[in-house]
C-alpha cells in the first residue's frame, strides 16, 4: 500500500486532543515483501480493562493449578501413592483424586479427550477462539513472559528504546534479567510437568541431590527448552505458523459466532479528530492505533477477521479506554457476529442467536458422551474377571468317557487390600471344577493380593455318564464371589464336547 | 521476481508473480526461521549418515562412527531379560515341586516358561496344545503311560523313552504277528477280547476265545483287566483313550507289529530349570495326578 504514511509522520500526529498516534503497524500488513519474512519484533503495550483483568485471572488459575496440583496429597490407604493427581506409567495406573484408571480403562481418558474436543467446538461456535485467546498454554505462558519483560524493561516504548539503544550495562542487566527470569519460569514449568509422573516430594529431593532418573532430567530439559523457546522467544510465531488449530477454526465458527470485531460501520471513515470538530459524517475511529499497540499478535483488528487473530480481546480494552477519553460510546471494537455486522452496515440489527443447529448438535453430542461416561463411571468395578476358553485343544476326552475343558481365569483386584474369592460353577449338571495350584473343593479360597492381577488355569470336567448326553456346545457360568462381603462377578462361557 | 509486486484486487495482498491459467499465487511469506530449521535438518541428516549405519554398499553397509547395531541392542535386551529371570530360575532349580505349586508367583512363572519351552521343543510331536497325534500321546488327558505324577513326568522329560539312554524309560512290546508268536485267527480273537475290555462292540464268542490268549500273552504287562502298568509303559486297554487307535483294525495292527514310541531325553539339551518348568506345565495341563 503505497499511500501508507511513514512512521515518523505518524509519531508527530495527534489522533485526538490528548491521544497521540502510536507508531504501530500491523506485522502482517501487505508490503513489497520477499518470499521469506524475518520476524517483526512485537512489543505489546500493557492494556487495562475488563478483558485484561479476566486474562490475569485465567492466568492465575491455570498456572496455579499447573504448578501446585502435583503437591496436593490424597490419602488412598496402604500401598498406594498419596499424590492427588499422578500418572503412574510404571504401574500403568492413572490417579485423579478418588478415581483410579487402570490401563484397560484408558477409554475414560479417551472419553475426557472427546468431551474436551466437543467443548472446544461448542465454545468456538459460540464465541470464537476463546481457547486461543485465554486458556491455551501457549497464550498463557506468552502472556506471562511478556509480563516478566514488562517488569524488567518497562512498557512498549521503553522496550523499543532499549532494543534500539547500544549495549550498555543497564541494557545488559535488563535484557539478561529478563532471560534469566524466563529460564527460571521455564525450569519451574518443566519441573512441574515431571512431578505429574512421579511422587512430587520424592522427585524434588532427587532433583536437589542429583539422583533423579535420567528420563526425568530429559523431560525437565525438553519442557524447559520448549517453554523458554515457545513462550519467551517464538510467541506469536507458534500460533501463526506452527499451530494447525487456527486453520481448523475457520470451519468451526459461522455467521452467528461472537468474534472480536472492529465495527467498521461505526468507525469508518477513520481519521484524526481535532478539538471542537463535529463527529457528523465521519467514523468514531480516530486512527490512534492503540488496538495495534496492545496486540500480542502484532496485527490490526481493523483489517477484519484474520488467521493471526487469537481473539484475546485486549484491543477491546485499549479501544474502550480511548472511546471513554474522547467521549464516544464504547464497543467500537467488541464481540459481535458477522450477521449483525452485515445488518448494521445497513442500519439494521440482528439479535444474537445462541441456539442454532450447530450449538444444539454440539450440546447433544456433549450430553451423549458425558452420559455414556457417567454411566461407565457408575459401573466402574473394583473387581475385573476375565474368562478365556482354551482353543487348543477345544476339549479333552478322558479315560472314563468324560469330557474336560480348560479355561484361563484372570481376577483383577482393584482394591487396596488383599481379597479372597470362591469360585462356583453353574448351568451344567455334574460339572466338576478344579484349579491348578488350588486346594480343596473348587480350588478353595483364591487369594488375590491388593491391586494385583492373578491368572489361574482352571479345568471343568463332566464325568463319563453325564458326558454321554452332552451336546457339542453347552452354556456354562462361572461366579467369582468375594468371601468377605459376598459381592460377585459372573461370566458366561461355552463348554465344548465331541457331541453325540 | 519482479521488482514491483502485483497486488491482488480482492485480498489486497501482493502476488508471488506465479500464474497458472489465470490463477495467481498470493505471497504469504514463510518465516525465515522456519527455512533455517529446514537447512538445519538437512545438515543434521549428513551428521546422521556419518554417525549411524546409513548407506548400503556392494557387500555390507556403512556402519557409522557410533557403531550402533540393532542386532546388538536386541542381544543386550535379551541378556537383560535373562538376568531379570535368573533369580526366579534359581528359585525354581532349588525348590521342590510342592514348593513351586504353593507359591502363586513361582507357579505362574513356571507355567509360562514351560509353555514357551514346550512350544519350542515338544510341540513338534505332541502338538501346540499338547493334544497329541496318533502314536504321540495327548498330554491333556488323564491316561499316563509312564505315570502322571509330577515326578514321573519330570523323569520322562529328563531321560526320554526307548532312546538307549541308561536311565531312559524302556520296555518293548513283542511283534506277535511279524515274529510268528500268534496266528492270524488268534490275533483276531485277542483283539475282540481287547475290544470287550473297554466296553466296545465285539464278537462275544471270539472274545471268549481270546480271553485265554490275552491272559497268556498280554496280561503280564497290560494287566488282567487291561488296567495297564505305568512301570512298564503298558497303556491301559480298558478305557476310551487309544494311542494308536481303538478300532479292531488298529488293535490288530498293534498286536501284529508291536508298539513302542521313542522320545528323546532332554537333560543334555535343556537347562535343569527349563525341564522343571516343562514338568510343571505338562502336569498343569489337567491330566496330572
Amino acid at each position: 500500500m503505497t499511500s501508507m504514511p511513514s512512521l515518523a509522520d505518524l509519531a508527530q500526529r495527534e489522533a485526538a486532543p490528548g491521544v497521540p498516534v502510536v507508531d504501530a503497524v500491523a506485522v502482517n500488513a501487505t508490503q513489497n515483501r520477499s518470499l521469506y519474512a524475518s520476524r517483526e519484533p512485537i512489543y505489546p503495550k500493557l492494556a487495562h480493562g475488563k478483558f485484561r483483568t479476566i486474562k490475569w485471572a485465567v492466568m492465575a488459575v491455570t498456572l496455579g493449578i499447573y504448578y501446585l496440583l502435583p503437591w496436593l496429597r490424597w490419602n488412598r490407604g496402604e500401598g498406594l501413592p498419596d499424590q492427588a493427581v499422578l500418572l503412574d506409567f510404571a504401574h500403568q495406573r492413572l490417579y485423579f483424586f478418588g478415581l483410579q484408571i487402570w490401563a484397560q480403562e484408558f477409554y475414560f481418558v479417551t472419553g475426557i479427550l472427546i468431551l474436551s474436543a466437543l467443548a472446544l467446538f461448542l465454545v468456538t461456535a459460540v464465541a470464537g477462539r476463546v481457547w486461543c485467546g485465554y486458556a491455551c498454554p501457549q497464550t498463557v505462558w506468552t502472556d506471562l513472559m511478556i509480563a516478566v519483560e514488562y517488569l524488567w524493561q518497562g512498557d512498549r516504548n521503553a522496550r523499543m528504546r532499549l532494543a534500539k539503544s547500544p549495549w550498555t550495562f543497564e541494557k545488559a542487566w535488563k535484557i539478561g534479567g529478563t532471560h534469566v527470569s524466563w529460564l527460571l519460569i521455564a525450569v519451574a514449568t518443566g519441573g512441574a510437568f515431571v512431578f505429574y509422573f512421579r511422587d512430587a516430594p520424592t522427585l524434588f529431593m532427587e532433583f536437589v541431590n542429583f539422583e533423579a532418573p535420567t528420563i526425568a532430567y530429559i523431560f525437565l530439559g525438553v519442557f524447559t527448552a520448549t517453554t523458554y523457546l515457545l513462550g519467551g522467544l517464538a510467541r506469536e510465531q507458534v500460533c501463526t505458523y506452527m499451530c494447525p488449530w487456527p486453520r481448523i477454526q475457520g470451519a468451526m465458527f459461522d455467521r452467528d459466532s461472537l468474534l472480536v470485531s472492529y465495527r467498521a460501520y461505526r468507525g469508518e471513515p477513520r481519521g484524526p479528530h481535532k478539538k471542537g470538530e463535529s463527529w457528523d459524517g465521519r467514523g468514531d475511529c480516530i486512527d490512534c492505533r492503540q488496538c495495534v499497540a496492545v496486540c500480542p499478535m502484532g496485527i490490526d483488528i481493523r483489517d477484519g477477521p484474520q488467521l493471526e487473530c487469537i481473539q484475546c480481546a485486549l484491543c477491546i480494552d485499549a479501544c474502550d479506554s480511548i472511546m471513554e477519553k474522547i467521549g464516544r460510546p464504547k464497543k467500537l471494537i467488541a464481540y459481535d457476529t458477522f450477521r449483525n455486522l452485515d445488518a448494521a452496515a445497513h442500519g439494521a440489527r440482528e439479535p444474537l442467536r445462541l441456539i442454532r443447529p450447530r450449538t444444539i448438535l454440539y450440546l447433544a453430542l456433549l450430553a451423549i458422551v458425558g452420559g455414556v461416561m457417567l454411566f461407565a463411571l457408575s459401573r466402574k468395578t473394583v473387581l475385573d474377571v476375565n474368562l478365556i476358553a482354551d482353543r487348543n485343544p477345544l476339549y479333552v476326552q478322558l479315560s472314563d468317557g468324560g469330557v474336560r475343558n480348560g479355561y484361563t481365569l484372570r481376577i483383577l483386584n482393584k482394591r487396596g487390600e488383599s481379597r479372597r474369592f470362591a469360585l462356583e460353577l453353574g448351568g451344567l449338571g455334574g460339572a466338576v471344577l478344579s484349579v491348578v495350584g488350588g486346594d480343596g473343593k473348587n480350588g478353595g479360597a483364591i487369594e488375590v493380593p491388593a491391586n494385583e492381577l492373578r491368572t489361574l488355569k482352571i479345568y471343568v470336567s463332566v464325568p463319563g455318564d453325564a458326558a454321554r448326553s452332552l451336546p457339542e456346545k453347552s452354556d456354562l457360568t462361572l461366579t467369582v464371589r468375594d468371601l468377605s462381603d459376598g459381592t460377585a462377578s459372573q461370566r458366561e462361557t461355552t463348554f465344548r464336547g465331541p457331541g453325540r | 521476481m519482479a521488482d514491483k509486486k502485483e497486488i491482488d484486487e480482492v485480498t489486497g495482498v501482493e502476488t508471488t508473480g506465479h500464474e497458472w491459467d489465470g490463477i495467481k499465487e498470493l505471497n504469504k511469506p514463510l518465516p525465515k526461521w522456519w527455512l533455517y530449521v529446514m537447512y538445519t535438518t538437512i545438515v543434521w541428516s549428513f551428521g546422521y549418515w556419518v554417525a549411524y549405519p546409513a548407506w548400503p554398499m556392494i557387500s555390507g553397509y556403512t556402519e557409522g562412527l557410533l557403531g550402533f547395531s540393532q542386532r546388538e541392542r536386541v542381544a543386550e535386551q535379551i541378556a537383560l531379560a535373562r538376568e531379570a529371570q535368573s533369580a526366579l530360575n534359581t528359585k525354581i532349580r532349588e525348590s521342590s515341586f510342592e514348593d513351586i505349586k504353593a507359591d502363586p508367583e513361582l507357579l505362574q512363572y513356571a507355567i509360562a516358561g514351560g509353555r514357551a519351552a514346550f512350544g519350542d521343543n515338544c510341540s513338534g510331536c505332541h502338538g501346540r496344545g499338547a493334544q497329541g497325534f496318533t502314536g504321540f500321546p495327548n498330554l491333556n488327558d488323564d491316561e499316563w503311560i509312564w505315570g502322571g505324577t509330577i515326578d514321573a513326568i519330570h523323569h520322562t522329560i529328563q531321560h526320554g523313552i526307548r532312546n538307549g539312554g541308561a536311565e531312559a524309560r524302556d520296555s518293548q512290546m513283542p511283534r506277535f504277528g511279524l515274529d510268528g508268536i500268534l496266528q492270524e485267527t488268534e490275533i483276531s480273537d485277542t483283539a475282540e477280547f481287547v475290544l470287550s475290555l473297554s466296553g466296545q462292540k465285539h464278537d462275544a464268542a471270539a472274545a471268549e476265545r481270546g480271553a485265554e490268549l490275552y491272559a497268556n500273552n498280554c496280561a503280564s504287562c497290560h494287566g488282567e483287566k487291561g488296567e495297564g502298568n505305568p512301570d512298564l509303559g503298558a497303556p491301559a486297554l480298558n478305557n476310551n483313550i487309544w494311542l494308536y487307535g481303538g478300532s479292531k483294525d488298529d488293535i490288530v495292527k498293534s498286536i501284529v507289529t508291536g508298539r513302542g514310541g521313542v522320545m528323546p531325553g532332554w537333560t543334555e539339551r535343556l537347562e535343569e530349570e527349563t525341564i522343571k518348568k516343562l514338568a510343571v506345565y505338562v502336569h498343569s495341563l489337567g491330566g496330572g495326578q
